[in-house]
């Protein structure tokens, strides 16, 4: 079990949730994101807790023209990267600033497709791996309250979509997390309903049985699969008029 | 805003919830209003509850070092991550309470007790150093023989913020315990008991507080962390599971008065009893019984309950417990499950256990209960007693100015300009 699994957005809530549920398994972490030094006391934890290797990388998710060579630079290409990264910004801001928007749809799309870009072409060349997308229920169907945060992960489950159509013959494969809500700063201050909203740790616990499995497609509560059906199959005349 | 409440789900209060995931989210919220730091939300009542603002310490859950028993841990961790990680390696808490869902800064704050008490003492015995955030922002890292240090031990949070600690651990053999349980008759002999099984490393009973043919029956449990040798062929040294929750369906509350309860107490003697002697059985069930169920504080029903904990001098203790009984028979509340345990001496100047017995039992949060726990708290002052601020919910302020080191921690607290910044639902209300 000494595969080392690299966690992109590393310092997010779910993203330490889900480090976590590797370390536990005994596999070596590497941990990436902006200022490399806030994710100092994770790798301690990592690493105390769990007895595991830990590394720290400096990574920029929106500085697409570095990715090549973050992927170059790792000490060993993982045997599962996990990219945790985005950010929902707030709807209001993106429809009043465009370059607002521009942002939010950057750091949920592109950056996040251009790093697995480069990691699944890594992958491909050995001829083995997982990805793993965290990408949201918000981009099943666009809607009025955050369609430009559901328009970027939309955009980020059809890439991923798409990259496991590309690498299913290649012994790679990729996995495409939607996890509704979840406890984490993200949410904080909105209140959700409890029985739709799932800790981090379940997350954590869920990706790595998906990894494990081969799962291609997961919704952490499987009660999601069930609500998002049923918002998609809303025909568009009723559901413009709907506030979801 | 959130609605929040105890473990006793009593009482319930909407607070403005801060989530710090780091030392400088907990700067900003000291600076920011009056608080109270809050843990997994074990204690009982409103000692981790303010209207204002309540801090959740539970995103600051990381461990930094361990090395040779001894850990650096957040105040966030709990403990039974601390055991999930290091019981395999040989490690367990030297001190730890019912739950292991309680976390290093609760266990702190509360300067917890266990089954050990009577040769270990509290919780302060395994801690080397505690950093806690101060009124102005500032971080203090305090130690055995300071002040500060003795008043956060049991200070339940109004010291300050606990951000981190240093503990040791105690070295284990394996992650059994040998259990030796003895079937009582009466309070006269669990008490007898008691005496005679000072230097049993673990002791605790299980006590019928209700009235019928086997009120004061009891179990003692003795136990010791089992050897290599003590263990059957088949059983590996270090044998962590993880055994499933079980989640409460729904609330039974009428399993918690008259008949029904006198009977389940002593249907429960009667098992017991039939068990009795030796086994060697697992660290989980030994030491959390209760944290199998996921949610047992729900079966009281959507009005919750409280807990009532006193400590009595052993020299008053035979009495004291046996009028706490009666009124207890008299009212016909009762108890599920009342634990009795046996403490060593008293090693900090605001903890809670002293020389002498402690006696827990939780009862539905009704008028009945409540005017019930007014009679035992004047039994316990009569017989030089005091209550533990963790289960407490409910505790009138004169009684707990009863207790003369109120007065002298609400002066400190005064003093080092404390009482502004940290408070809570309980402080106000006893004034402390």
């Amino acid at each position: 079990m000494s595969r080392p699994i690299l966690i992109l957005g590393a310092a997010s809530d779910m993203a330490r949730a889900v480090a976590r549920s590797f370390a536990a398994e005994g596999h070596p972490i590497q941990l990436a994101a902006r200022n490399v030094s806030r994710l100092d006391e994770d790798a301690s934890d990592l690493r105390t807790r769990f007895g595991v290797e830990v590394t720290v990388h400096e990574f920029d998710a929106l500085a697409t023209d570095s990715h090549k060579a973050f992927v170059e630079a790792l000490p060993t290409l993982p045997a599962v990267a996990v990219c945790a990264v985005g950010t929902m910004g707030t709807q209001a801001e993106s429809e009043a600033d465009p370059l607002a928007a521009a942002q939010v749809m950057r750091a949920n799309f592109e950056g996040p497709a251009s790093i697995l870009a480069h990691l699944a072409n890594a992958m491909e060349a050995r001829g083995a791996g997982t990805l793993v997308g965290i990408s949201s229920v918000a981009g099943d169907r666009g809607r009025a309250s955050n369609y430009v945060y559901g328009s970027a992960k939309a955009g980020f489950t059809a890439f991923l979509s798409g990259l496991r159509n590309r690498l299913a013959k290649k012994g790679v494969h990729v996995v495409t997390v939607l996890p509704g809500f979840v406890n984490t700063a993200m949410l904080e201050g909105i209140s959700t309903p409890a029985p739709l909203t799932a800790e981090p740790e379940e997350v954590g616990a869920a990706i790595v049985k998906a990894v494990k499995r081969n799962t291609n497609v997961i919704y952490t509560r499987p009660i999601w699969r069930i609500v998002m059906a049923v918002i998609r199959n809303i025909p568009e005349p009723v559901f413009k008029k709907t506030s979801i | 805003m959130r609605m929040l409440s105890g473990w006793g789900r009593f009482p319930k209060v909407e607070c403005r919830v801060i989530r710090a995931r780091n030392q400088e989210d907990v700067r900003q919220a000291v600076l920011e209003a009056p608080l109270i730091a809050r843990g997994n939300g074990r204690a009982y009542g409103d000692a981790a509850l303010n209207p204002g603002l309540t801090l959740d310490m539970t995103g600051m859950d990381r461990m930094r070092s361990f090395e040779n028993g001894v850990l650096v841990a957040e105040a966030g961790v709990l403990l039974g991550d601390i055991i999930q990680a290091f019981l395999p390696r040989g490690w367990f808490p030297m001190v730890t309470p019912g739950t292991k869902l309680v976390s290093l800064g609760g266990a702190i704050a509360a300067d917890v007790h266990g089954k050990n008490h009577h040769i270990d003492g509290s919780f302060r015995s395994c801690v080397d150093w505690i950093d806690l955030m101060g009124p102005d922002g500032t971080v203090t890292r305090t130690k055995p023989g300071e002040a500060l240090f003795d008043w956060t031990l049991g200070g339940m949070g109004l010291t300050g913020v606990i951000l981190r600690a240093q503990i040791r651990l105690r070295r284990v053999e394996t992650s059994w315990i040998v259990q030796e349980s003895e079937a009582l008759t009466s309070l006269t002999d669990t008490i007898a008991a008691f005496e005679g099984a000072m230097d049993a490393p673990y002791s605790v009973a299980w006590i019928n507080c209700s009235a019928g043919k086997t009120h004061g029956h009891s179990i003692l449990l003795k136990g010791r962390h089992a050897l290599p040798h003590d263990l059957p062929m088949d059983r590996t040294e270090f044998d962590l599971g993880r055994p499933g929750k079980t989640p409460v369906p729904f609330g039974l509350p009428f399993l918690f008065k008259g008949t029904a309860l006198r009977t389940i107490n002593s249907l429960y003697w009667r098992l017991q009893r039939r068990k009795a002697g030796r086994a060697v059985v697992d660290w989980d069930s030994y030491f959390y019984p209760l944290d199998g169920l996921a949610n047992w504080n729900k079966l009281y029903g959507r009005h919750g309950f409280v807990q009532f904990q006193c400590a009595l001098p052993r020299d008053t203790a035979e009495a004291g417990l046996a009028e706490i009984m009666e009124a207890i028979a008299a009212s016909d509340q009762g108890s599920v499950l009342s634990v009795l345990k046996r403490f060593g001496s008293q090693s900090g100047p605001f903890s809670f256990p002293m020389e002498g017995y402690t006696l827990a039992m939780d009862f539905p949060a009704n008028k009945r209960s409540l005017a019930l726990m007014e009679r035992l708290d004047t039994i316990t002052l009569a017989h030089n007693g005091r209550f533990y601020l963790a289960k407490d919910a409910r505790m009138p302020k004169a009684v707990a100015q009863a207790d003369p080191r109120a007065a002298d921690f609400a002066e400190m607290r005064k003093q080092a300009g404390l009482a502004e910044r940290f408070t809570s639902v309980q402080s106000r209300r006893l004034g402390l």
